[in-house]
Formats: C-alpha cells, structure tokens, sequence
C-alpha cells in the first residue's frame, strides 16, 4: 500500500447524508474485470446532472471531498474507493463514515477524517467559499488541515490507523507476524471445538 | 464478569492483538463470490502468497449469474468473464465452488445455511455487505471489501477493532401477514439508516423467538440496512433442529459433542450492552418503503411523510429529493398506486418458506395485465425443493416468470432491472435510486406484500386481498 503522509488538492463540497456505493461507483458499470474506476466515479450523476459538483469547472481536478453523515452506506465493494483514488482523491473529510467503507478506505491508504462536531460546519463553509479557487492541505503527521479562510483545524483519528496509513503497512505481511498465534489457535480449536476447523461434506463419504 | 453472547464469540475468537492495535479474529468459514473473488485472487497469485485454509474457503456464483432456463456462463454476456475467473480462480487455490449446474449453487447468504456450513458460535466472512444473513443461526458474521477478502484468504483471520454491542428486543406477537422483513424495515425506520453503525445486533424478545430460522436469516439480513456491523439471534433448540444432518454440519458423536457446546451460547443475565432498544410487535402492520434508503418507510395503511415535518434541513432535502424520485406526494397512500414490476427473491426473502407464502396468496390467481412478476430462488436446493411441492406451477400458472437461482434483480449484477420510471414492488434490501435499473422506483415490502400486488396490479394489503 502506498504510504500516505499529506495531501494537497481542491476540496469538492458534496453536502449531502447516506451517499451510498451504489451512488459513488454503480454497479452498470462494474461490468467488466477491470473497469474505467476513474470514469466509474459517480457515473451516474456527472452523466446526468450538469450541475452535479464534479461536473463544475472549478471542479474538475479534485484532491479532496467533502461530505455529509454515513458516507459509504450500502455494498461492500471497494470500487468505491478505488473510483475516488483513480481521480485523485485520497482525503474524504466526512460528519461520519459507514463501518466497512471506512475499512475500505484504510486498506488502499485513503484517509477518511471526521472533524470534531465543533469544527465541520465551519470548515465546510470554507470549502463553499474557496470554491475550488485555491486548495486545501491535509497533513496526517500533525493531524491538521490547512487552507484558505481560517486557521489550521485539528483532527483525531485512532492511532492504529494513522501509523498504518503513515507507514504503508502491508496489511498481510502485519497479520503474518502472528502467524505462530494462529497455528497455536487452530491447535488448540481443532482439539476443543473440532467441528469448526473442519468443514466436511458428509455426503462425500457415503 | 456477565457477558453477552457476542462478547464469548469474540473473546473464543480472538487470536492476537496487532502491533497497531487491531485484534485478530478467527475466521471459521470465508464464502466467496464471483463479483469481487477474482480480483483478491490475482492479487494474492501476484504476491505468490496461498490460501492458508481453502477446506474452510467455499465459492459461490451469484452476483453476475443469469436467472434464464437452460443458462450457460454466457447467458449473461457481462457475467461470463467473472464466472470464468472464479472458476479457474477457485481451482487454482484448491477451493471448493458451487458452480453453474451445481445442484448446490446459489446465493451465498442462502447456500452457506442450507448445507449446514454455518454454525452457532462460529464466525463468517463474505466479500458481501449481507453477509450477516447467516447470524440467524447464532453465527457471527462480518461483510468485508476486496482487500479484506484477500487479507482473510492469506491469514484465515479479520484485523479489526472491537465493535460496540447492541440489543434489540422484538417483544409480542406478529399478526398474520407480518413478517421479520416488516419488522426489520419497522427498526430501521426507527434507528435511521446508520443507527446501528459500529454495533453489533444481538436480535432477541418473543418476537425473535418464535420466528422460524429463514425468517430470522431475513431479520439479520437487514442489519445492514441501519449500518450494523454484524447482527444475529442467540441459537435455540429450532436453530439446532434446523441445522441438524445437513450435510457440512457436524455428524453423529460430534454432533452430540457440538450440540452441548451450543447450549451454552447465550447472554449471561446482567450483562451489558452498549445500548438496548425494544419494538412492540403486536400492532405492526405490513411495511413498505416509500423512498429510496431502507429507513423510508410506511405501514401499509400510513400517508406518505410531509417533508415539512423533517427533523432537519438535511432529512428535508433528502426526503424531496426522495419523493420526486419515487413520484410521491407528501400525504397519499401507497396502497393503490400502478405497479409495473413484482421481484420476489434475493438473499432477503428467497428461501422456501418465503416461496410458500408468496405462492399461498398467489395460488387460482392471476398476475394482472401488463405487471411483469419474478420468483428467483435464493438457490438450486430452494428451487428444486419448490418444485417437488408443485409451487413454480402456481406461480407459472399465474403468469410468473420462474427462474434459475442468483442474486438477480436485488443489485441487477446480471442484468435483471426494470426499465425507466417504472415501479417495482422487491422482497429484496434497497431501494437506492437506480439500483434495479435507471429511473426505476423500488418499493421494499415481504413476500406476501409483493405477491399480492402482482395479483392486484397495484400496491396492495395482503390482508385485504
């Protein structure tokens, strides 16, 4: 996974609650094994809605969204992320996250930020004043955005999920290291709770 | 100290805790499915890395099959490419797939339970947002992306953190007619469609209890639908009835020695939940979703809301924006309303018995003109078993289209949709705009709702046909 640090881009203001996977990368056009993800994003309504954010010209090179409550509600699938990283995109600053798009973004070094309660309103109303004239910087390391309008604001997130968006950790290679605890609990399973560690078709041996 | 149910299937489950501090949770069974599978494949192939467990691995061809007579891997033109890969995908890791033809094949949320692979206490992954379907049984269930999916098949373990714990009671009695899928439409109206986001649901109360197994698939199912994390009801007795000598499911001396353990996976009393909530099933009439997020819902006989009454600005614009989609007007009945298209399937509402009681009001009956109505089975074994008791003849004598099984029509993956502006009633689990096709307005309801709008032509209450 690519390590993410900072980020510098325009901030597109998409203020609306619960846009869902199906919205952000619709399933007509996950038709193929290895689809457009760049075109995928939002098809739907870039194809037809005109003035659907994306579509304006001061939004037409886009670093950063920025969105309502639940953002990522519905499938599970990851084009969703995958869509927004093909454009550029590698910061969601969200009210809030669903579970497993958060996840999905965490796995392909995508940062999802929620500002304190305190702070969103403001900062989205210096999204809606900069208008994609002048961008926005998110820094991970000191936990802070910065850019047109105001001073810098603080974010929290879990420290488990910025030292792995900091370091790019091979999300695989971070399990295995355990790989000796998984072989003890498979041991111990297989003699206390053995039906879990097989899964037999009863039928095959008739 | 007590505790809940979910908090001993974690804690058995738990393996280690990472260096960034994630817990590692066994996973005991991982069920694929073609639409996300292939990619994790050739992500692993390309890091050399194995399957660490395919015997506990099984794949499923669903998302992108086609539901026609006599189908093949390119009946649906988009579909094959998928089917290939997961087939070569699958054999190429030593793993198990019910595939096209396989008298097992079908949706995964429906095989995984039928062929006795889920058990109580165990835990689950599905590259699925449903794959909470299987909680059930009293299994632990998690829907993952695609890296995940990847991440399970290299280590047969979730790195997640701990999810809050929830409980939901559904205490009375459901009336005739009203189903778990109203009742579960009824909590997510209640909770909002992020109310249970970072929780898992312990489903419980009278309610919950007297709900056969398939219905208690089809309330966990919709977990989902109010963010929920994962979602499912303790194993009783008729779980264990229910599981027994299906054919992945334990046999003989350690069925006995399976079952004893499985008696003891219940909520300690006085232990804690995170937050608890109760529904008063008695007066629930059947539901339906007027707008387009699963939390948008009526009773049957309820006006549609007036978004002037919204709790806020954001709820307001989302309820216009949800009206003109739909073609509502704040203040009318649904009941009545021309339908163009009955859907009756999906991991939600196509097992058996959901069958039997759709085909309980469909039976001497007709579809009426120009409404085109679909019965997919949620798999092979539900088809066949449907068959043998002669309901694809009432369904086909009624003018339904009686299909092979897969997810269809719920995410249109294989090309199933309606066309624009049309109206479908769905037993299935969104009504996100466009899902079953552009411009179409779904309508969520349970089987026996939809079955008796295609007869009427119209939305309608099954209780009043």
């Amino acid at each position: 996974m690519q390590p993410f640090s900072s980020h510098t881009g325009i901030a597109v203001p998409l203020l609306k609650d619960d846009i869902n996977t199906d919205q952000v990368a619709p399933v007509q056009a996950m038709r193929e094994m290895k689809p457009d993800y760049k075109k995928m994003l939002f098809m739907r309504a870039r194809a037809e809605d005109k003035d659907f954010v994306l579509n304006q010209p001061q939004f037409a090179d886009p670093g950063i969204l920025v969105t309502g409550q639940n953002f990522g509600a519905g499938s599970s699938r990851e084009a969703a992320v995958w869509g927004m990283l093909a454009n550029n995109i590698k910061v969601i600053v969200a009210k809030s996250f669903a579970d497993i798009y958060r996840e999905n973004c965490l796995q392909n070094g995508l940062l999802p930020v929620v500002l304190d309660a305190a702070d969103q309103d403001a900062f989205i109303a210096r999204v809606v004043a900069a208008n994609g004239a002048a961008p926005f910087s998110v820094d991970l390391t000191t936990q802070t955005i910065s850019g047109p309008g105001g001073p810098d604001i603080r974010f929290d997130i879990p420290a488990a999920d910025r030292m792995r968006l900091l370091e790019g950790l091979d999300d695989i290679g971070l399990t295995l290291k355990h790989d000796t605890e998984i072989k003890t609990w498979e041991q111990r399973m297989a003699v206390a709770q053995p039906w879990l560690q097989a899964a037999e078709d009863s039928r095959a041996s008739v | 100290m007590p505790e809940t149910l979910f908090d001993k299937i974690w804690n058995a489950h738990r393996v280690a805790e990472r260096a960034d501090g994630r817990e590692l949770i066994y996973i005991d069974r991982h069920v694929l499915h073609e639409l996300h599978a292939p990619h994790a494949f050739e992500v692993l192939a390309k890091q050399q890395r194995p399957v660490r467990r395919p015997d506990l691995t099984f794949s499923a061809q669903d998302h992108t099959v086609s539901t026609q007579p006599g189908r093949t891997d390119d009946t649906n033109p988009s579909g094959a490419a998928f089917i290939k890969a997961m087939r070569e995908g699958s054999r190429r890791n030593g793993i198990k797939v019910f595939d096209l033809g396989d008298p097992d094949q079908g949706i995964s949320h429906v095989v995984a339970p039928e062929l006795g692979m889920v058990l109580p206490g165990a835990t689950h992954a599905v590259p699925d947002s449903h794959a909470s379907t299987v909680g059930g049984l009293g299994a632990l269930a998690f829907g993952v992306g695609t890296t995940e999916l990847g991440h399970i098949l290299a280590t047969q373990v979730i790195a997640m953190k701990r999810p809050k714990s929830m409980l939901i009671r559904l205490e009375g009695r459901l009336a005739p007619h009203v189903t778990a899928k109203d009742a579960a439409l009824r909590i997510i109206a209640e909770i909002g469609v992020a109310g249970a986001r970072g929780h898992v649901v312990e489903y419980a109360g009278s309610a919950t209890r007297a709900m056969p197994m398939e219905q208690r698939m089809t309330l966990c199912n919709l977990n989902i639908e109010m963010g929920g994390r994962s979602g499912f009801v303790a194993p009783d007795d008729s779980t264990f009835q229910w599981i027994a000598r299906r054919p992945f499911a334990p046999q003989d001396a350690m069925w006995d020695r399976a079952l004893a353990h499985w008696k003891t996976l219940k909520t300690d009393g006085g232990a804690r939940f995170d937050r608890e909530l109760v529904l008063d099933c008695n007066d629930l009439e059947p539901q339906i979703t007027w707008g387009t997020d699963p939390g948008q819902v009526l009773g049957i006989s309820g006006r549609v809301p007036d978004p002037s009454g919204a709790a806020d600005a954001s709820k307001r614009t989302a309820m216009e924006s949800a009206l003109s989609y739909m073609g509502l007007e704040p203040g009318m009945t649904l009941a009545g309303l021309p339908v163009h298209r009955v859907f009756i399937g999906s991991c939600t509402n196509a097992r058996l018995p959901d069958l039997q009681t759709a085909a309980d009001v469909v039976r001497g009956r007709k579809v009426a003109p120009g409404v085109v109505a679909m019965v997919v089975p949620g798999s092979s074994r539900v088809k066949r078993e449907a068959e043998a008791a002669g309901l694809d003849r009432v369904f086909r004598d009624a003018g339904f289209f009686w299909g092979e099984s897969g997810c269809s029509m719920c995410a249109g993956g294989n090309g199933d949709r309606g066309e624009p502006g049309e109206r479908i009633v769905s037993t299935t689990n969104r009504n996100f705009e466009n899902r079953q096709g552009p411009k179409v307005r779904t309508h969520l309801v349970s089987p026996a709702t939809a079955a008796a709008s295609a007869i009427a032509g119209r939305i309608a209450d099954v209780r009043q046909l």
